[in-house]
């Protein structure tokens, strides 16, 4: 079902798909008592998972989660319950289809005319972000790196449609071209309560070069993306994020594999754009308290 | 204060306004007179106040606010002024300023300004009788409104005021009022920490009390004993054994006839917190605790039952206990057994009973780590440590804190607990513990720091000078072969001995927080201290 829906529309992040599904299987569910309901969402949950072990599934299904639970507490009617859970979870759906434009209405205003930007791997959000300043009259060059192993040639594309001038620069080539570059950009998987971000591979390495050159390294991201991981350091990272879910089912010893993300700490971020407004780092944490707590 | 006349021009502009509209006329005459006045009198402030400089700055700006009769009226030297002319001023919103001191003692070089300034006083009196009606009672009318507006002056504990002579002699005569016997200092100060109390264990301030005292509970007077001997250390176990001996006091009051329990438990327990404080100063943890006992205390309704109530506040104590203390311990230890994995190495420092909880339990929980407990003079609290983790067969090394750099590139996680979390996200702890997390940084060893949040306090420090406990300073005299090193120090005019028992870590050097509500980076205390004001 779920895969179904994310082949259908590549447009629509994998949390996003995954909400829809869970949403979905909600309206079919028979169960009789909330409990039984919260069981089986959290059965479905890991089973999507399974089938696509990104960050972004896992942080939007306990959203999603989060989200319905709060209803059952007000409603001891379970048909009345489920009505308002199903009501509720469109209108969390409708919300974060829009998130990505509010992000972007906040980012784009940062890239100056005649900037260079840096960015890595492909995202969605990020690309939202250079249309939306390329609408707005403004003249800017693109770096993107290849991002080896899956290579992002097709943001390179993607950006030439919207007539940006594009370089497609190596992974290894980050630190020579980094006194070129005016802002580096990147979009993020999930974002941890540290307020660090876990992100395609190669992202850790951008931010520390940016550090080194003091650039600004800004992190666009919606907010269902917020998880509660606390990662230490890169070991922390649990390994079920960290390589393809066919990987992980596949392969008897991990250390073999080459890992799929990684985890920059919040030192090296200057500001997160997020639909809930423009965080620093140490804001993220008081956001997520107020989401989850 | 050649400057101060600026302020007073543009301000008696507005004022002037002002007084038009509300019907008063001022003379040229008048307005230059009160502006020497204004100069006399910050001059005289300056030369009288303690808080000189804070107070200036509140005036300066106050000051333009005000018409000008005004700031003549209820400053400095109160004592000086005449009744009737201590008011005339029906204008409230100039408040701010006067309500501000507790005026100091009558200042004698004062008095003769103050006589002349009454003069004048007087004189503008007559002037304006007639256009004020009933002067004297808007007087006792506008010193209400005043107190209401007056901003809440922070005043510095007196516990780090100690070389202030008049803080000193206040602190004596409140503790004269409770009957309790002050502890005197003992030894020479180094003069950086010269505003801190430093005791003797060896003066204990029992000695100095009689024998049944009346005025101490025994459970107190044994826990005060216990406190300055250091037979109870540690926070959680001093807010424990507080609240203990807080359940026996109660159990042993019986309410004065004609009095009310709420009021009159409250003010019974003041000489008591006042005689642990000279024990030993309060910790910020006893000090939330004792916080949480008097609400509850004052929120008894007086129609209850004096047994009725003893239980409920029994129920109460042992409520925050179990809640605060052993839940949360139980809570953190399940979100710090995510964080050991196997194979780690885990560096704990000193004694800290929830950090020495979560090893257990890890390793109950079949963990396989090993720990480095590191240790420091004077008081080798990390023996404590060490065998209570060998005995549960946990592998550990032991280390002095000067073999810290050593031993760290083999540490992969460091493990701290906190005396409190400060509300800018300092941690106060143990001396020696923000030495580890600086190492720690610059090998790249995370380091957490578990702390309930019963521990965080509103205060805010970045320096462990500022507020701190000194210990006694012949501790550090240490006896080997026979031969005790530096026994006749106090004869040695140029030495001093200091033995600090805290420090102050800042939060870039903390990476993670464990607390009862979950892992939040250090930056986060003030939201989760304003989210617990909220549930309050």
């Amino acid at each position: 079902l779920d895969e179904t829906q994310v082949r259908q529309d590549p447009e629509v992040p994998s949390a996003v798909a995954a909400i829809r599904t869970l949403l979905e299987f909600l309206k079919r569910d028979q169960s009789e008592t909330i409990l039984g309901l919260r069981e089986n969402l959290t059965q479905t949950i890991r089973r999507l998972e399974e089938a696509d072990s990104s960050v972004a599934v896992s942080s939007g299904g306990e959203l999603f989660l989060r989200f319905i639970s709060l209803t059952s507490l007000e409603h001891p009617d379970l048909s009345q319950c489920k009505k308002v859970m199903v009501e509720r979870g469109e209108l969390f759906l409708k919300k974060i289809s829009l998130s990505r434009s509010k992000v972007a209405k906040l980012c784009h205003t940062f890239i100056k005319d005649g900037a260079k930007i840096l960015t890595h791997s492909s995202s969605r959000v990020v690309l939202k972000v250079l249309e939306s300043a390329a609408a707005d009259k403004k003249r800017f060059t693109v770096y993107v790196t290849e991002s080896q192993p899956d290579s992002a040639g097709q943001m390179a594309d993607k950006l030439q449609n919207l007539n940006i001038p594009v370089t497609v620069v190596l992974d290894a080539a980050v630190g020579y071209i980094m006194e070129k570059v005016d802002l580096v950009i990147v979009g993020a998987e999930g974002v941890v309560e540290s307020g660090g971000i876990i992100n395609k591979i190669g992202t850790y390495q951008l931010a520390v070069c940016s550090k080194a050159h003091n650039k600004p390294f800004y992190v666009v991201a919606e907010s269902f993306k917020f998880v509660r991981l606390y990662p230490l350091n890169q070991q922390d990272v649990p390994e079920r994020f960290k390589y393809k879910a066919d990987t992980l089912k596949a392969v008897e010893d991990l250390a073999e594999e080459h890992p799929m993300i990684d985890y920059t700490p919040p030192s090296l971020i200057t500001l997160l754009f997020t639909d809930l407004g423009v965080l620093t780092p140490s804001a993220v944490s008081d956001e997520l308290i107020k989401l989850y707590l | 204060m050649a400057d101060c006349g600026e302020p007073d021009g543009p301000g008696n502009k507005d004022d002037i306004t002002r007084s038009k509209n509300e019907g008063k006329e001022l003379t040229k005459e008048e307005k230059q007179r009160l502006r020497k006045q204004k100069k006399h009198q910050k001059k005289q402030k300056e030369r009288k106040n303690e808080k000189g400089p804070s107070e200036t700055e509140k005036d300066k700006t106050p000051v333009s606010l005000l018409p000008p009769p005004q700031p003549v009226a209820t400053q400095k030297a109160p004592s000086a002024l005449p009744a009737p002319a201590s008011a005339p001023i029906p204008v409230p919103a100039s408040a701010p300023f006067h309500s501000s001191p507790a005026p100091s003692p009558a200042d004698k070089p004062a008095k003769s300004k103050a006589e002349l300034k009454a003069e004048r006083r007087a004189r503008q009196e007559t002037d304006r009788a007639a256009k004020q009606p009933g002067s004297s009672s808007s007087g006792i009318k506008t010193k209400v409104p005043l107190s209401e507006l007056n901003p809440v002056v922070k005043r510095l504990p007196e516990h780090v005021q100690v070389d202030d002579p008049a803080v000193v002699k206040r602190l004596a005569k409140k503790l004269e009022r409770q009957q309790i016997p002050l502890r005197s200092d003992y030894g020479y100060k180094v003069s950086l920490f010269s505003h801190l109390h430093q005791y003797s264990r060896k003066a204990p301030l029992t000695q100095l009390l009689s024998i049944p005292s009346t005025v101490i509970h025994p459970s107190i007077v044994r826990l005060g004993l216990q406190y300055s001997q250091g037979i109870v250390a540690g926070s959680n176990a001093r807010s424990v054994a507080l609240l203990h001996a807080f359940k026996q006091v109660i159990r042993d009051y019986t309410t004065p006839p004609n009095e009310e329990l709420s009021r009159d438990l409250v003010n019974k327990l003041k000489p008591y917190i006042s005689f642990l404080n000279q024990c030993r100063p309060l910790s910020a943890s006893m000090g939330n605790a004792i916080k949480y006992i008097k609400k509850e205390i004052s929120n008894i309704p007086s129609q209850c039952k004096e047994e009725e109530a003893k239980t409920k506040l029994l129920t109460c104590i042992d409520r925050y206990i179990e809640e605060k203390i052993v839940l949360a311990a139980k809570a953190i230890s399940k979100y710090a057994i995510e964080k050991i994995s196997d194979g780690d190495v885990i560096l704990v420092y000193g004694y800290s009973s929830l950090v020495n909880n979560i090893l257990c339990e890890a390793f109950e929980k079949s963990r396989k780590f090993r720990v480095i407990v590191v240790d420091s003079r004077p008081r080798l609290e990390g023996r404590e440590a060490l065998r209570r983790l060998v005995q549960r067969g946990i592998s550990c090394t032991y280390v002095l804190i000067s073999a810290l750099s050593y031993i760290l590139p083999e540490v992969s996680k460091v493990f701290l607990g906190a005396h409190a979390l400060l509300a800018n996200g300092y941690v106060m702890s143990r001396v020696g513990t923000s030495q580890i997390a600086l190492v720690a940084r610059t090998y790249n060893v995370p380091v957490l720091v578990c702390c309930e949040t019963y521990k965080f306090c509103e205060r805010v420090q970045t320096d462990s000078f500022v507020s701190n406990e000194l210990d006694d300073p012949d501790d550090l005299m240490v006896t080997r072969k026979g031969k005790t090193q530096l026994e006749n120090w106090q004869d040695v005019s140029s030495l001093g001995l200091l033995n600090l028992v805290y420090d102050v870590t800042p939060p870039d050097f903390v990476d993670l927080v464990i607390t009862d509500l979950g892992m939040i980076p250090c930056t986060s205390v003030p939201v989760v201290l304003r989210v617990k004001n909220l549930d309050q």
